[in-house]
């Protein structure tokens, strides 16, 4: 990923700030300047829940380049507390224990890094309750 | 001397910690190079230490401890006006750990922003700025962070002991704090130019004077500041209900604790290196943090760190109400312990990245 997006996308990948469609309320994550839904530019920010639980997941055992020393890793589709939906890495549990329908808690942690000298990129991942 | 009582009584709004849920253990380490742990297990009372996952480092450490210490304030992030981090294991070598923290937690941007770097007193010097600047009245409220990934060499007696974590303490204007959690009276700082223990440019791994850390640098710091500080708030080691010291291992904190009067009772709640390690400039104030989660309003608390280069910062603390009701709001230390998973060698030199691909 280049600096500059990794920069521009920083609010939604460590802060999980998302916007809300202002006339038909839906969430949009990541941000765009449209409603994919009912094409309004009417777009307010809005802030995702941390919480949620586990709807259906993966495991990487053949990752894509500047991801191989995360593997294996579990990547995950999440049901938010408020109903909205997102992709992202599970972290703090083996493969093998990850269970579908259990409770999720945001954290930030590294995704990736980009050599030795590149930028080390930041984002939020999933980790089971405790 | 630095003798700080600032001119605003400044209390302690927050507090939180975060320990990675990896731990090797001192056997295994033994294992891999032929020693007998029992040196590290019956002398330094060592068990196992805390190891960062592959994605941690000490910007996720310390977002996950402000984010505890956020919410036991019921502070906005937008009300700090300082964020410090300090540490000897920075993600980068140039650009700030506190600017990826600060933007993380929602803090940026109009917030005044560092890293520190003192060894293990990193995390003590931190909250010294933040005392500063809230009670001179610069700000109403600063964010002091400890942490580190701590490194210790494949084989030396330090990686039996290196650990990982941090805590992250909100520092605020007693005047303002509706309920503060712990109030200063006083701290001091002692400090000289002791080479203990040393890390040069483009080395991957600390190198230490072996028994040299001992006398002319652990102890003598160490006592020394809390000598200053009891003569300086004219106290004495009875008034103190628990007593906190840097723990490089588990035997000299508790050996500076009998030289300067305290009680084993008064240390063994906040040593926590048996079950974590060394959290360099996380370990003394996780070992506070610890405290801050069982302390009962009335208890003092003594806080000193030590950080190798060298010099300790002492601190005298009075707990509040706010410690009793505050404490349930974010995970306690203790539930960052219990939450464990043993890992052998390999996986810890995958993590700590020993494996060079």
């Amino acid at each position: 990923m280049s600096v500059p997006r990794y920069w521009r996308e920083i609010p939604e990948r460590s802060r999980l700030e998302a916007s809300k469609c202002a006339t038909c309320g839906n969430v949009i994550y990541p941000n765009r300047a449209r409603c994919a839904k009912c094409g309004s530019d009417s777009i307010e920010p809005y802030r995702l829940p941390e919480r949620g639980k586990l709807l259906t997941f993966t495991v990487v055992r053949n990752p894509p380049r500047g991801f191989e020393k995360m593997a294996p890793f579990v990547l995950g589709i999440i049901e938010l507390e408020d109903g909205s939906r997102l992709m992202t890495q599970i972290t703090d549990v083996m493969p093998g224990e990850v269970t579908i329908g259990m409770p999720l808690e945001a954290v930030l942690r590294k995704v990736s890094e980009d050599g030795d000298s590149g930028i080390i990129e930041y984002a939020i991942k999933f980790r089971p309750t405790f | 001397m630095v003798s700080v009582k600032p001119v605003i009584d400044v209390a302690i709004s927050g507090w939180g910690s975060y320990i990675p849920m990896y731990r090797i253990a001192v056997e295994e380490i033994a294992r891999v190079w032929g020693k007998s742990p029992k040196h590290f297990r019956e002398e330094l009372l060592i068990d196992e230490k805390a190891v960062a996952g592959i994605d941690e480092d000490v910007a996720t450490i310390s977002v996950e401890a402000s984010k505890n210490a956020l919410g036991r304030a019921g502070l906005s992030p937008k009300e700090l006006g300082a964020v410090f981090v300090g540490s000897e294991s920075k993600p980068y070598a140039v650009k700030p750990t506190g600017t990826i923290v600060a933007e993380a937690i929602g803090a940026t941007p109009r917030v005044l922003s560092a890293d520190m770097e003192f060894a293990c007193k990193a995390g003590t010097e931190c909250l010294q700025c933040c005392i500063g600047l809230v009670g001179s009245g610069m700000i109403n409220y600063g964010l002091a962070i400890g942490a580190d990934t701590a490194q210790g060499a494949p084989a030396d007696p330090l990686e039996y002991s290196a650990g990982c974590g941090g805590t992250a303490l909100i520092v605020g204007r007693k005047d303002k704090e509706k309920e503060p959690v712990a109030i200063l009276e006083g701290s001091v700082s002692y400090v000289t130019d002791t080479p203990d223990f040393w890390r040069r440019q483009k080395r991957d791994y600390p190198s230490h004077a072996e028994a040299f850390t001992g006398e002319p640098a652990y102890f003598t710091h160490t006592i020394s500041a809390t000598k200053l500080l009891l003569d300086e708030l004219s106290l004495n080691p009875t008034d103190f209900k628990y007593a906190v010291f840097h723990q490089p291992n588990g035997k000299f904190p508790l050996r500076a604790a009998k030289i300067l009067g305290f009680k084993k009772e008064q240390v063994e709640p906040g040593l926590l290196v048996p079950y974590i390690g060394n959290l360099y400039a996380g370990s003394s104030i996780t070992g506070f943090s610890a405290i801050l989660d069982v302390a009962m309003p009335g208890d003092r608390v003594l806080l000193v760190s030590f950080g190798s280069g060298a010099g300790s910062d002492a601190f005298s603390f009075v707990v509040q109400e706010g410690a009793r009701t505050k404490r349930d709001m974010a995970s306690k230390v203790m539930d960052y312990i219990k939450r464990k998973q043993n890992i052998d060698y390999a996986i810890y030199a995958k993590f700590r990245k020993k494996i060079v691909i």
